[in-house]
């Protein structure tokens, strides 16, 4: 299928309550069982550990008993660059056309067979989503039984990173034209793993153009601001690089939602 | 034509300009990046039909519904199911993982028997006719009570059916592991006379004090609890937690409460007082208990808020605040029974917990505490027993200690027209303690068990002083283990009879206690075996059947399926074609007594051990969701998320607060000596912020000894169903074997430190169970 700019054109987001997150490793695991993530013997390097979807652990940096700690799991964030318009910073340095931007979907697109390894993505990436094969993967003897036909296992010298799950996008869009229905694929019927497994509900998924959707209606979305959240409650990681990614976090705790970018002294709350 | 130099050079800049205008070389790149990356070695999975197909994960009690993917027959996933009445669609990271604990080319894949430092494989019938053997011979020398189980639980129908074969041959030696829904049955009795668990209905309560319990630390049945946990917000409900460390728990309570640890029991009697004082509890409720004026005087002379503020460290007011919301809330709970609540505790601690219960009276209400009796749904038929047998049955337990069980006296079964105003007499009750089955065998020279079972437990790495349970272990002449993997406790069996995994058999699953829902389900098998292995049940009964005599009789099942069939009975089509069947608690039909003259004689839970001169640190134990600290070690998925704060290579990282490490002199990701009476580890150090000071805390599921088993020689010819992995056996030639590759696990072999080889056991003496919760230690710079 090749892309269809003149259909309705979706925009996938992510909307995280980190309140609800608790860093239990579900959405992880997940993402590796559904993506054919390889594990190797070691994998305390956290530098070299393919993890499509990382938890971090932030602290409020305060002694005891006055700490508090708060996870955040961060995908893909799928930016949609300066403006919105698809210059994400990887796309924008890709030599290979490797990786691409669907603006029928607004995902960021990893073709493993079109990648060299410059790693430039990797460099550009300003959340360390992207990740390098540095070795073949390698599944003991008879673990490649369970490996997903759905998803190409990578090899050596390639970069990936979180796809939305898109081959479930694919499926739900197959079915949605199998049944005429080509422009209307329902909130439910594309959900990504990570969203499928999380115990806690933390994580929602869905389409940030349609106001209907459980995520427009947790951030609400500024159009004329590429997406900001107007929910006062709700960040975006390192929202003034202008990346604009389509994950969204959503935190009670003021120190949480100062976590998300690098503010400087006095200059918090402007 | 003339070539020149000038339409040389004019073809030539043609030529150049041509190719670059053209995709060649961009598609040069590709093609050759795709080259390049076409390796044979690269997977390519196979293509087909997607199928769905349920069962229940028995990875640990929690029992979620699982739903496990397809692609032409062949598991590639493993998702939460929907609408199932524990999990509705959650699920943890282990469950996820289950494939890669059926596929695991380090599990034990035919049955083998050791001689020596080297492994044998042997065929299914050699290895049962050798343990039948075993039995038969014991029994005839009338040593039949020398012969011992441990099982992981005592529910269902295959832990059943151990139990059976044990009386069957004449052995009361069943035991099973410690844990808190032992403690709390205990308790129930003690205060309640009744025989019953405790489940809380924590989704309902709007009000939870945990009283160390990780909720999201595994806790119960630990999707459940996640999905109660994050509707809390919803539901406007509180939850407050007492823990000495922020763990992930206590992060995302309302409330944190760090009480030093050792002193929950104080801080729950304080809020006891405070509510008393306060007369904030339920008088309806307490007006007929058994000795609440002692135990209300009592708490506020020696638990007073302000005295408990002097011993847990928490404010007085602080203290009044959670009493006074506690007990206005609607339907407040209080819980007990440390991180995963996979060891017993302190039974005092735990009584201390339930008086707030009791004063509240929320129980056998919605969001409260329910006392569940324990109803038999399986029917088995009579057993029956030779002289032998009865006679050796009439023999105590190995490591049998006594504790009291109550009963509640005549009046108040009289029913609810009578007086409810009874005491529960005491009885003393003698059962089987795993803790000092080891202690036995440790301190005799000739060890009383001459054969132990092990089924679905590996006591050599779950046990406090692990050391010690793998010297007792060693001591044991024959050692039969029905794991599916070479785990802890496999590794030192004399004859490994290999079990499927939870995805291989089927098996009737009762809901875990904490659970406050009753729930009866059945797994089945939703793939092939991919071993040489057998259902343990179908194992026990194969073994039954080859000691002849009244034991073969005992069992006369053709297979376990016939089995599962009829001691489940009328349920069996309903499960088979729903799956489960799930049934709202009810309340007893009595109205509940309560008991309080336990408090009498209350002097606190039992002390740490080791002295505080040479041990000023306390060393605590903690759980973490990620990584598998129970009778399964953690998946290779698993490892891959666990932190580089809590392992990093192959160290265990100690958590510390940086006022603990400036006093011991050392910083972050230091090497570490850590030393406790029982033992010592070369560790590193994690600072955190969130641990209190003078508190070392060390996460369980690390230092399994997986890898290194030494050699397996394999057997001439057949016997192989696992495909892969009988490339990779070793083959024996010319009487040199060489070390078997896939029976190394290396993912989580040999990763950390077990920190229950640091912690010694102290038996509680009101429950006779292992109520050590932590140990004194010292730590120096390595």
């Amino acid at each position: 299928m090749t892309q269809d700019n003149h259909g309705k054109a979706y925009k996938f987001g992510m909307v995280i309550d980190l309140d609800k997150c608790t860093g239990c490793g579900s959405c992880m695991v997940a993402c590796m069982s559904e993506n054919n993530v390889p594990f190797k013997e070691d994998e305390t390097n956290k530098k070299d550990s393919i993890t499509w979807m990382s938890i971090f652990k932030l602290t409020n940096g305060k002694p005891f008993p006055e700490t508090d700690i708060c996870y955040m799991p961060r995908p893909c964030m799928q930016c949609g660059g300066k403006g919105d318009h698809g210059h994400s910073p990887c796309i924008s340095v890709c030599p290979a056309t490797a990786t691409d931007y669907g603006h029928d979907t607004g995902i960021v697109s990893q073709i493993y067979t079109r990648c060299f390894g410059c790693r430039y993505c990797m460099a550009a990436c300003p959340y360390h989503a992207r990740y390098f094969n540095w070795w073949d993967p390698k599944w003991p003897d008879g673990m490649e039984e369970y490996l997903s036909p759905n998803v190409s296992p990578r090899m050596r010298g390639v970069v990936e990173k979180c796809s939305f799950c898109y081959h479930r996008y694919q499926a739900a869009r197959d079915k949605a034209y199998h049944e005429e229905r080509r422009d209307n694929i329902e909130e439910g019927e594309y959900q990504t793993a990570c969203t499928q497994a999380c115990p806690a509900g933390a994580i929602t998924f869905g389409d940030l153009n349609n106001p209907e959707h459980e995520v427009s209606k947790l951030v609400k979305p500024d159009t004329h601001q590429c997406g900001k959240p107007r929910n006062p409650k709700a960040f975006r990681l390192l929202e003034r690089l202008q990346t604009n990614p389509k994950v969204y976090y959503i935190s009670e705790r003021e120190w949480v939602r100062k976590a998300g970018d690098n503010y400087r002294d006095g200059e918090w709350g402007k | 034509m003339k070539i020149d130099r000038r339409s040389f050079l004019g073809l030539g800049l043609g030529a150049a300009a041509g190719v670059t205008l053209s995709p060649m070389p961009w598609k040069l790149t590709d093609d050759s990046s795709i080259w390049t990356q076409n390796w044979p070695w690269t997977p390519v999975p196979n293509d087909g039909e997607i199928t769905f197909e349920d069962t229940i994960c028995t990875l640990c009690p929690g029992n979620c519904g699982i739903s496990v993917k397809k692609v032409d027959g062949r598991a590639i996933k493993i998702e939460g199911k929907k609408g199932y009445p524990v999990n509705d669609g959650g699920i943890c990271l282990h469950g996820i993982s289950g494939l890669q604990y059926l596929y695991d080319p380090s599990r034990v894949q035919f049955p083998m028997v050791k001689s020596g430092d080297t492994w044998k494989q042997v065929s299914w019938d050699e290895a049962v006719a050798l343990v039948a053997g075993k039995v038969k011979e014991l029994r005839q020398k009338g040593m039949a009570d020398s012969l011992a189980c441990v099982s992981g639980t005592d529910k269902g129908s295959v832990a059943g059916l151990y139990k059976r074969f044990l009386t069957s041959v004449g052995s009361q030696n069943f035991y099973t592991l410690e844990t808190m829904e032992k403690s709390w049955e205990i308790l129930i009795s003690r205060i309640h006379g009744l025989k019953a668990s405790a489940s809380f209905d924590i989704a309902n309560s709007d009000y939870v004090i945990s009283f160390g319990a990780g909720f999201i630390e595994g806790w119960g049945s630990p999707v459940s609890n996640f999905i109660a946990n994050s509707s809390r917000k919803e539901r406007k409900a509180k939850l407050v937690q007492v823990e000495y460390r922020l763990s992930n728990t206590a992060a995302s309570a309302d409330t944190w409460l760090p009480a030093k640890p050792g002193t929950e029991a104080d801080l729950a009697l304080g809020i006891c007082s405070a509510i008393i004082s306060g007369n904030l509890y339920n008088a309806e409720f307490v007006k007929n208990a058994k000795d609440f004026e002692a135990f209300a005087k009592f708490v506020n002379e020696k638990y007073a808020p302000e005295l408990v503020s002097r011993t847990t460290g928490i404010d007085v007011a602080k203290i009044k605040e959670v009493a006074s919301e506690f007990a206005k809330a609607k339907s407040p709970l209080a819980i007990a029974g440390r991180g995963k609540g996979d060891f017993a505790g302190n039974l005092m601690e735990f009584a201390a917990v339930h008086a707030l219960n009791c004063l509240t009276g929320n129980i056998n209400k919605a969001g409260g505490v329910w006392t569940v009796e324990r109803q038999e749904t399986l029917t088995w038929s009579s057993l029956e027993m030779d002289d032998t047998a009865t006679k050796s049955y009439a023999k105590q337990p190995i490591g049998a200690v006594d504790s009291l069980v109550s009963g509640v006296s005549g009046s108040a079964e009289a029913g609810i027209f009578s007086a409810v105003v009874s005491a529960v007499s005491n009885q003393v009750v003698t059962s089987a303690s795993l803790t000092k089955l080891f202690e036995a065998i440790n301190a005799s020279e000739k060890s009383p068990v001459e054969l132990l079972m092990v089924y679905n437990a590996n006591p050599c790495f779950t046990l406090h002083n692990a050391k010690a349970v793998k010297a007792a272990v060693n001591k044991i002449p024959f050692v039969v283990s029905f794991s599916s993997y070479m785990d802890d406790t496999a590794q030192l069996a004399d004859v490994i009879l290999p079990g499927h995994t939870f995805l291989e058999m089927s098996q009737d699953i009762e809901s875990c206690a904490s659970l406050a829902q009753n729930i009866t389900a059945l797994s089945k098998s939703v793939a092939a075996p991919v071993f040489d292995t057998k259902h343990p049940g179908e194992a026990i009964i194969a073994i039954a059947k080859a000691v002849e005599g009244t034991v073969a009789s005992s069992f006369p099942w053709e297979s376990y399926q016939e089995c599962l069939e009829s001691v489940i009975g009328d349920n069996f089509a309903t499960l088979s074609e729903e799956g489960y069947i799930a049934s709202e608690l009810t309340a007893p039909a009595n109205p509940i007594i309560v008991d309080f003259s336990l408090f009498a004689g209350f002097k606190g839970v039992t002390p740490l051990d080791g002295e505080e001169k040479s041990y000023p640190l306390t060393l605590m134990p903690i759980d973490t969701i990620r990584l598998a600290s129970a009778t399964f070690a953690s998946s290779p998925f698993a490892i891959k998320t666990v932190e580089d704060r809590v392992l990093l290579k192959n160290d265990t990282l100690v958590e510390m607060n940086p006022e603990t490490a400036d006093k011991v002199g050392v910083s972050n990701g230091d090497y570490a000596l850590i030393t406790t009476p029982v033992g010592e580890a070369k560790v590193r150090v994690n600072l955190f912020d969130g641990i209190m000071p003078g508190v070392v805390a060390m996460p369980k599921g690390l230092g399994h000894t997986i890898s290194g088993i030494g050699k397996v020689l394999k057997k001439d010819g057949a016997g192989l169903t696992g495909k892969k992995g009988a490339t990779s056996i070793i083959t024996v030639t010319g009487g040199v074997s060489k070390n078997i590759g896939p029976l190394e696990n290396r993912y989580i072999g040999g990763k950390g430190v077990n920190v229950n080889e640091l912690i010694g056991t102290v038996v509680d003496p009101a429950s006779g169970l292992d109520a050590a919760w932590g140990i004194r230690a010292r730590i120096s710079k390595a």
